[in-house]
């Protein structure tokens, strides 16, 4: 076909290139990666022994096949880089990408901005089923650096029953399934499995501590064992939401008009909620109940880069993980030599900026 | 596809919806590009009608799209074949208009695949053809009604479908832009050989548009042939418990609802006359 002049007439003279569909820009895949690896040398950097970021970066380059470059740091100081910095940090990745990712995922598959792990009551879920297991001994071990196989499968199991129960209740109204009750029936859900949660605790006073340490989202324990219990999951999440984008963009339509589209609208859904809910599970296992990077990077991602799911999706996956190991950098050092919860950090910015939210969603809830 | 085929061919139509019949028993047959306008009073089940010869609902044998049973036809494949224009289509935040008409071409990608250059090239012709061509890159939330619709006939077309449902296409639209939309329609209807089934309220403008009509009541067709077949005073008034004169129009009867009496009948206000 070819390209008329008319269709740019208010285009600048020179710019006749055809009008592109949306989809993930070059620059802003370019600026997620950047920041990932900013995040890896100045999260690495910081700490209780400062260690210089140039010297960082060159011993973090080393860990690639076959670079050996001096770094100039001594052999101390790269146990302290590569044994208990590096894991933290790059857990902080995986987990902040994965709470993203998941929270952009719901936000589509619900058609609600408000969707997130933590409000649908997905992570209380998990939070339930991991208590379970480390007060009840279930699957043994139960020390937290090392998690016990059956944590990230329990939790699992717990986070899909929330969001199953969510699900129904939040549509227990009949076929007007409003995005408000969805999230009212999310709330209720976790008021529920957190009930339980406390009760368990009380009859088990013996591991309060440590599951209230695991509860607050501590990183702090963090070594590469975790970060291969989670890589799994990592890898099975992206896959399946990444792969889903355009799919999640057909859905925004309406379900009516997906099926119309061609499409299992019913299918593709339950498929992104369960991957959605994996990746929650395998968060939450790793790090405890760590609130709101669900809503806050999917939603300015949304912002700046655009609304497509084809963007909102690996971008959240890469900025939720700067985000959060960043904000893990904050928890560390804010209040050196004790650390501060990274669940009540990222509580602390994600309150104020739930309310932005709440107010740029104001149309599509009422 | 031979001629005599029909485009849309429904044998015994009954559809349930919560256990409630909603259909019960609709024998209907459209042929390839003519328009036929669904009419009939709320609850009579236009839009459920619509909705099985879209596919949405489950008709194993019931509906025929051009002499396929629908239930043969893959979700995709019947994409392919029948388009449907929603009554309030969802109207997504921040989506542009091309980025939304190319969903349109959904059908066509593999699945957990991209949009081709053909692609492309299909929704930019569709929006030309539209006058839309200036409003690629505008927010779909941000258009006023007569262009959104607009927008969502673009998406239907650029599905490539030669059968297209329209559930109330002009009930959010003014009368200058309810004739703009349903005149395209009407072009486009002739100019890529489309078959048209749409449901709509405003009878006088249905009459004007459908080579036939059918009015449905109490999910039963209970008239069907030309406008002036089906927009009789007598039909009007008996299924739609309403008051109507007809008179004839250049391109088809004309319906104006007119009050049964205004002085003196039972219920009606009695308007100060004894005030003095």
């Amino acid at each position: 076909m070819a390209l008329s002049l008319k269709r740019h007439g208010d285009a600048p003279v020179g710019a006749l290139t055809p009008p592109r569909p949306a989809g993930l820009r070059k620059r802003w895949l370019a600026a997620g990666v950047l920041a990932v690896l900013v995040t890896l040398v100045v999260g690495v950097s910081l700490g209780p022994v400062s260690l210089p970021p140039g010297s960082v970066a060159i011993e973090l380059l080393n860990l690639l096949p076959g670079v050996h470059l001096d770094s100039g740091l001594t052999e101390r100081e790269i146990a302290i880089v590569t044994e208990l910095r590096l894991p933290r940090v790059v857990l902080g990745l995986l987990v902040g990408g994965l709470l993203a990712l998941a929270g952009g995922t719901y936000q589509g598959v619900f058609r609600n901005p408000l969707a997130d792990p933590y409000l649908l009551g997905v992570a209380a879920g998990a939070g339930l089923a991991v208590t379970v297991v480390l007060t009840l001994g279930v699957g043994a071990g139960g020390a937290l650096s090392g998690l016990p196989v059956t944590v990230p499968l329990a939790a699992f199991v717990g986070s899909l029953g929330a969001v199953a129960m969510t699900y129904l209740l939040g549509s227990a109204g009949g076929r007007s399934r409003s995005p408000a009750a969805l999230i009212l029936a999310g709330v209720a859900v976790s008021a529920f499995l957190s009930a339980g949660q406390t009760y368990l605790l009380q009859q088990h006073a013996e591991s309060l501590q440590q599951v209230y340490s695991w509860l607050l989202g501590r990183l702090a324990t963090a070594g590469w064992q975790d970060v291969l219990l989670v890589l799994p999951y990592f890898a099975l999440t992206s896959l399946i939401t990444l792969l889903h984008g355009r799919e999640l963009d057909v859905l925004s339509v309406g379900d009516d008009e997906a099926a119309s589209l061609g499409l299992h609208p019913q299918r593709s859904r339950y498929l992104l909620i369960a991957a959605a809910s994996l990746g929650t599970a395998a968060a939450v296992s790793a790090s405890g109940l760590i609130g709101f990077v669900g809503i806050i990077v999917p939603h300015t991602v949304r912002m700046l880069a655009g609304a497509s799911y084809r963007v909102i999706l690996p971008l959240s996956l890469l900025f939720g993980g700067a985000f959060l190991a960043l904000t893990d950098v904050v928890a560390r050092t804010a209040a050196a030599p004790e650390e501060i919860p990274i669940g009540v950090v990222t509580a602390l910015l994600g309150g104020p900026f739930f309310v932005v939210v709440l107010r740029s969603a104001r149309r599509v809830l009422t | 596809m031979t001629p005599s085929v029909p485009a849309v061919d429904l044998r015994d139509l009954r559809i349930s919806l919560d256990g409630a019949p909603i259909l019960t028993g609709v024998d209907l047959t459209v042929s390839a590009g003519e328009w036929v306008t669904v009419i009939g009073p709320n609850g009579a089940g236009k839009s459920t009608l619509l909705r099985a010869v879209g596919g949405l609902l489950p008709t194993p044998d019931a509906v025929r799209l051009f002499g396929t049973p629908i239930g043969e036809l893959r979700r995709r494949e019947r994409a392919r074949v029948v388009a449907t224009v929603a009554q309030a289509p969802v109207v997504p935040p921040g989506m542009a208009v091309l980025d939304y008409v190319l969903l349109g071409r959904t059908p066509y990608i593999a699945p957990l695949g991209r949009e081709s250059a053909a692609d492309l090239a299909v929704v930019h012709e569709v929006l030309d053809r539209l006058d839309l061509a200036g409003f690629h890159d505008r927010e779909l939330a941000t258009l006023s009604g007569g262009e959104r619709q607009r927008v969502f006939l673009a998406r239907a077309l650029a599905q490539g479908a030669t059968l297209l449902l329209l559930d109330e296409p002009t009930s959010a639209l003014d009368i200058g832009h309810q004739q703009e939309v349903l005149e395209l329609v009407d072009q486009l209807r002739r100019t890529h050989n489309l078959t048209v089934v749409a449901t709509m309220h405003d009878l006088s403008i249905a009459g004007e548009y459908a080579d036939r009509m059918v009015l449905l009541a109490d999910g039963r067709i209970v008239a069907a042939g030309t406008p002036a077949e089906v927009l009789t005073e007598d039909l009007l008034s008996r299924h739609y418990r309403a008051s109507v004169r007809v008179i004839p129009g250049p391109h088809g009867p004309l319906v104006l609802p007119t009050r049964p009496t205004r002085d003196g009948a039972v219920g009606a206000p009695d308007l100060g006359r004894d005030s003095s």
